[in-house]
């Protein structure tokens, strides 16, 4: 049998499937909340562990986080990145930062965008504070937030944000 | 708690663009759509499967010998769709079918249109009615329709 | 080889729209259930193994995210299949065989509301020859059912039994979706969807979850006197060209018949996943069940969660030889179009 292909020898298949998302309830109260400019992790009742954005459950423990923990906007970066391809449909202009937010009281970390600071400044355990859109334009996504800028605050180490099993 | 009654909800559209590499087989089955041609495989025992297929389901021989089936066949069965979805490619009432076309031992699944559900049973003649477009893909047979 | 046992199973409550409930939600109370229930948690299960189908969800990898619901830490063993938990349970019960493990998690799960099931089902099939002319689930149920009456292995007035009898019987499943009775003038008014079937003939759009722990037989002991056994196990798929096909019997039950020795075998008690009302009179003379009580959940006709109703069968039978004094079930499930695809699950309760 021949192994070469005639040119344009595929079928294009192309799919396309509608679909209605709907948010558990453990993500609608996180977004309800952050449509009003707060961030509201929940916790865990037996590690006491804070998730933000939480999922409902808790990986450690396998039992519903069902407290609510409000925490400020701020934090520090755990890890970054220095991207230099464009978003497609989003204006920022490469080279641009995403990093792993971890911020305070939580437990873990969440991907964002960090701007406002010279990229080679940008280090572990760095402080940063969320920008938000104003808030006429807020809705229910993290995308309320423009991105996190740096704060004049000293950095954290990050080996103490370890989970500390209690 | 905050509240969580109120449920968030958002339509999206998951799509996918695949080529598919057609193979030595199947791209001669869709080049003969391109010539108004339906092409089956032969097996050595002389079974005929339409469309070609690639092998034997149950012999498992590698079929390569190509040959001309159609275009006029008769229904196998059929399910007659009075209200078709917003994503079947036939708007008006139609159906699915199995078709059963002359010089094949395997039938094609494919839609039969332009006609009443009165006008079908199982042995109803019908044959292919091709697309004005040629994109090498199963729907450059629009659909079949009852044959004259 | 190793013999395996059935030692606990939960349902969710099937619902048409589970809007609230995300699927990491669920999941979270089945599984709580069974832990309560046998007294233990993550630590005590080796393996862990769901069924799900990520283009229900709409994103790849969507099964992932179910990890969620359990415990993931300590790291576990886990696995899954892109079909229904009755193929996690097969997964599961080798695992055991095998000597990996002594005893495994199995959960499915699936929300078949936000999407369109029947343009995603049939994106199951021939990419090349059957996709791309988006042949719905329930039209190609239709054309195998067609062939059934012309040939009178099916009759209208057993598929209008098969509607009647799942809404009677499903007064037996507290988690059952349907359970609204009808009658026969009601069956015949009802408008037709894919001839020959109408809405009844079909299962409801359902959301939910289920879950199972199987473990060695040995093992079952510390949990139970009379474990219930899985006396025999077997699945096959048929061709996927579909045109070349007997849609007038089905050769994979028949050589799972012949290989778990089940031609002339009387069982107690049978739950099918037969989703289209025809396929239950079909499988029923098959199987040889036509004297032995079947479905008494209701079935799939009154609740079909979409990757758990072949585990909820089998989870079904368990109940059935569980909390009754019956000694033998027989359990299918199934996967494809035109019952493609079927596996054959005996057990069998000790004396």
């Amino acid at each position: 049998m021949s192994t070469e292909e005639k040119p344009k020898d595929y079928s294009e298949s192309p799919i396309n499937l509608e679909y209605f998302y709907t948010a558990g309830s453990a993500t609608t109260r996180f977004l309800n909340q952050v449509k009003e400019g707060k961030l509201v992790g929940q916790a865990c009742p037996k590690c006491k562990a804070v998730y933000v954005p939480p999922r409902g459950s808790c990986p450690r423990c396998g039992v519903a986080t069902n407290i609510e923990v409000p925490l400020t906007d701020k934090g520090c970066i755990e890890s970054f990145t220095v991207v230099h391809i464009p978003i497609p449909g989003n204006p920022i202009v490469p080279p641009y930062v995403c990093a792993m937010i971890r911020l305070d009281g939580s437990n873990i970390s969440f991907l964002h965008l960090i701007q406002g600071v010279d990229i080679q400044e940008i280090r572990i355990g760095m402080r940063i504070q969320a920008v938000w859109k104003p808030k006429e334009e807020w809705t229910h996504s993290l995308e309320n937030i423009k991105w996190f800028a740096p704060i004049d605050e000293p950095d954290i180490d990050v080996a103490t944000l370890r989970f500390k099993e209690s | 708690m905050s509240d969580h009654k109120d449920l968030l909800r958002a339509p999206f559209e998951l799509g996918y663009t695949y080529k598919r590499s057609n193979g030595p087989v199947m791209s001669k089955f869709f080049d003969g759509l391109g010539e108004h041609k339906i092409l089956a495989t032969k097996s050595s025992a002389g079974k005929v499967f339409a469309p070609a297929a690639e092998f034997d389901p149950d012999t498992h021989e590698a079929l390569n010998d190509l040959v001309e089936v159609g275009p006029g066949g008769a229904i196998e069965s059929f399910s007659w769709i009075e209200k078709p979805q917003h994503h079947h490619l036939v708007k008006n009432p139609f159906a699915f079918a199995l078709i059963k076309l002359d010089g094949a031992d395997t039938s094609m699944l494919h839609m039969v249109a332009n006609c009443n559900e009165s006008d079908l049973s199982i042995g109803t003649r019908v044959t292919a009615s091709w697309s004005s477009t040629q994109d090498k893909r199963i729907t450059d047979i629009q659909f079949f329709t009852l044959e004259t | 080889m190793k013999k395996v046992a059935i030692i606990g199973y939960a349902q969710h409550p099937i619902l048409s729209n589970a809007g609230a409930l995300n699927e990491v939600e669920l999941i979270m109370p089945v599984v709580h259930h069974l832990f309560d229930e046998l007294g233990i948690d993550q630590k005590n299960i080796d393996f862990t193994c769901s069924g799900s189908c990520d283009y229900l969800q709409g994103a790849a990898f969507a099964f992932v995210e179910g990890l969620s619901a359990i415990q993931t830490n300590p790291p576990i063993k886990e696995s899954h299949v892109e079909m229904d938990a009755a193929w996690a349970m097969y997964e599961s019960m080798l695992k055991i065989q095998m000597g990996d493990a002594d005893t495994a998690l199995i959960y499915g799960f699936g929300k078949s509301s936000p999407g369109n099931l029947d343009s995603i089902m049939s994106l199951q099939m021939d990419p090349y020859y059957i996709s791309p002319l988006w042949p719905d689930r329930v039209s190609l149920a239709a054309l195998q059912a067609r062939v059934l009456l012309d040939k009178k292995i099916v009759t209208k007035e057993q598929m209008l039994s098969a509607v009647i009898e799942a809404r009677v019987n499903s007064k037996n499943n507290k988690n059952a979706l349907i359970n609204d009775l009808i009658d026969e003038s009601t069956y015949l008014e009802e408008e037709i969807i894919s001839s020959p079937l109408n809405a009844f003939d079909c299962p409801p759009i359902s959301d939910g979850s289920s879950a199972m722990i199987i473990a060695s037989e040995e093992k079952a002991y510390e949990y139970t006197d009379k474990p219930i056994l899985i006396e025999g196990i077997d699945h096959r798929i048929e061709s996927s060209n579909l045109g070349s096909r007997d849609l007038s019997s089905s050769k994979s039950l028949q050589a799972s018949m012949d290989h778990l020795q089940l031609n002339n075998f009387e069982f107690d008690v049978a739950e099918l996943h037969t989703q289209f009302s025809f396929e239950l009179p079909f499988l029923r003379s098959l199987l040889g069940l036509v004297d032995v009580p079947t479905n008494l959940s209701g079935g799939p006709l009154v609740g079909n969660v979409m990757m758990c109703a072949g585990l909820d069968a089998i989870g079904k039978t368990y109940e059935s030889l569980k909390q009754n004094d019956l000694h033998r079930g027989l359990a299918h499930a199934s996967s494809g179009p035109c019952l493609q695809h079927n596996m054959l699950v005996h057990l069998e309760k000790e004396q």
